[in-house]
């Protein structure tokens, strides 16, 4: 690039003007963009999907409820192995030698045993628990998850929590568990999870995580289209474009080395971090910053020009 | 008198804006395309982004669940979000292969990108806060992503009142700022020329 073209770039324009209204462009595109969005507000709407409950989910799927809540107390749930920045039971996620999940530490406590199951346990009225709960805090951490882990096997192999013969090999699992159901199927649950801070609640974690660690909600998703395969978040309930512009994001959970990745999503940031900072800089960047000269999309955009100036 | 921090600042500030710079009624002749108008119509559904987000926000987070004018103004302000990013992108694309960052105009570039990258962080929080199914699966898929690289300890997903206030103030107030400052820098320093204008602009080198 010679000065002379730099200063060209730089100077002031003195050549040939034309009147431009900027004010009037603007009150025009304001109407009519008023007008398009309101249009297409009138005849395309917007999604609202309802939300899902816990009381939803204890009566459309309690198997399903009673199999997660016994994966809660046996700890084998994803958000008891979850890590930072609920609890540390895993080191999280890493990005080579960087452990940035770990490092910014447990800042949301949660346990889910004890949130999800026994806390919320205190409340029912159900004759049977405190003895139950009492025998399984009596327990040691071993015979807690023995219990758990086989009434959750006796779940998968009945296919329905109903089909369990009771067995003692369960301990006190199949009666917390019911009466978790109970509190959840009468709609209380949903308070009790959301609560504890405060009357007045606008934080789900607790119920949302519970939630998620069930196959009910996840097949939910799957019916709307919103599964990570399924271009997951990028998507919205129904014939929506939804969030278009994560298609970069939701791209690289597609592919390859990414898609098998046990640290997908933090190697996805990573390469979104890096794919941003060339976007800020892409004027710096070689080759690609020489992209406009090699490939005139410019001679169409100025035609005009270049046609009247013989260039 | 030239050290009064008010003489300064209005030195610095309002005796620098040329009025032709600020609200010029001419342009130069090759300020001659469609793809000009991308800008200003990107800023025109950022006002109705606005204002549908305004009455959303004196309404009430719940009010477009129980009320069908609420709905409508909810469906506003989603298409309003969603022409804005395609006028932003093919914007950004036009101003690309104009390799419109020419001419000291890279701070221009930079500040075009960060109100691409804070929009696209607004447009996420008001998905986290419709309080429907969307907001409770993007939530929940979101989190791993944000708590895989540490941001999840200080931003959660899960917590819809966070999100809101996110959503209502902090981001809308940084979108606003980058976009001023945006458009006060293109306006100062104007248009950039043609690539290979210099035969042309003769002596305006």
């Amino acid at each position: 690039m010679s000065t002379k073209e730099r200063n060209v770039d730089l100077a002031k324009w003195s050549g040939p003007k034309r009147p431009y209204d900027l004010v009037k462009e603007l009150v025009i595109a304001l109407v009519v963009v008023t007008l398009l969005i309101g249009a297409c507000a009138a005849v395309f709407g917007s999604p609202d999907e309802r939300a899902v409950t816990l009381q939803q989910w204890g009566q459309n799927a309690p198997s399903d409820f009673v199999a997660t809540a016994t994966g809660e107390l046996a700890g084998s749930t994803i958000s008891a192995g979850y890590g930072a920045p609920y609890n540390d039971a895993a080191e999280g996620l890493t990005l080579g030698p960087l452990k940035l999940q770990k490092w910014a530490g447990i800042t949301i406590p949660v346990n889910p045993a004890e949130d999800f199951v026994l806390k919320p346990l205190k409340s029912s009225i159900d004759s049977a628990v405190p003895t139950a709960v009492a025998t399984w805090s009596a327990a040691s951490a071993d015979q807690q998850a023995k219990w758990a882990e086989d009434y959750a096997a006796a779940i998968e192999k009945a296919g329905d929590s109903a089909k369990v013969v009771e067995d003692a090999a369960y301990g006190p699992v199949p009666v917390m568990t019911a009466a978790l159901l109970h509190l959840a199927q009468e709609g209380s649950l949903d308070g009790l999870l959301t609560t504890e801070v405060t009357p007045l609640p606008s934080d789900f974690t607790m119920p949302l995580l519970f939630l998620a660690d069930g196959g009910y909600f996840d097949e939910l998703g799957a019916q709307q289209h919103l599964h990570g395969d399924q271009w997951g978040m990028m998507n919205e309930t129904g014939s929506y474009p939804g969030q278009s512009w994560l298609w970069m994001f939701s791209f690289m959970y597609q592919i390859e080395p990414f898609k098998s990745s046990e640290n997908a999503d933090s190697q996805i940031f990573a390469m979104l971090f890096l794919l941003n900072l060339g976007f800020i800089f892409m004027p710096k960047l070689p080759l690609i910053n020489r992209l406009p000269r090699l490939i005139p999309f410019h001679r169409l955009i100025w035609r005009r020009y270049y046609r009247e100036n013989n260039l | 008198m030239a050290t009064m921090w008010t003489t300064r600042v209005r030195r610095a500030t309002i005796e620098k804006i040329d009025p032709q710079d600020a609200l010029p009624d001419n342009q130069p002749s090759y300020v001659a395309s469609w793809i000009y108008v991308f800008g200003v119509l990107t800023l025109a559904a950022l006002a109705v982004i606005i204002g549908s987000g305004l009455i959303l926000t004196v309404r009430g987070a719940s009010w477009w669940h129980t009320s069908g004018v609420g709905h409508y103004v909810n469906s506003v302000h989603l298409w309003a979000v969603e022409l804005f990013f395609v006028f932003m992108v093919v914007h950004l694309w036009g101003k690309f292969w104009m390799a419109a960052w020419r001419g000291r105009r890279f701070a221009t570039w930079v500040t075009g990108t960060f109100c691409f990258l804070s929009s696209l962080a607004t447009a996420f929080t008001g998905y986290l806060i419709q309080g429907d199914f969307d907001s409770q699966w993007i939530a929940t898929q979101a989190k791993d992503g944000l708590n895989s690289v540490g941001i999840g300890s200080f931003m959660n997903t899960l917590n819809s009142g966070q999100a809101l206030l996110l959503h209502v103030a902090l981001l809308p107030l940084g979108v606003g700022l980058i976009v001023v400052w945006h458009v006060i820098l293109v306006r100062k320093n104007g248009v950039v020329p043609p690539l290979d204008a210099k035969e042309i602009a003769g002596g305006a080198a």
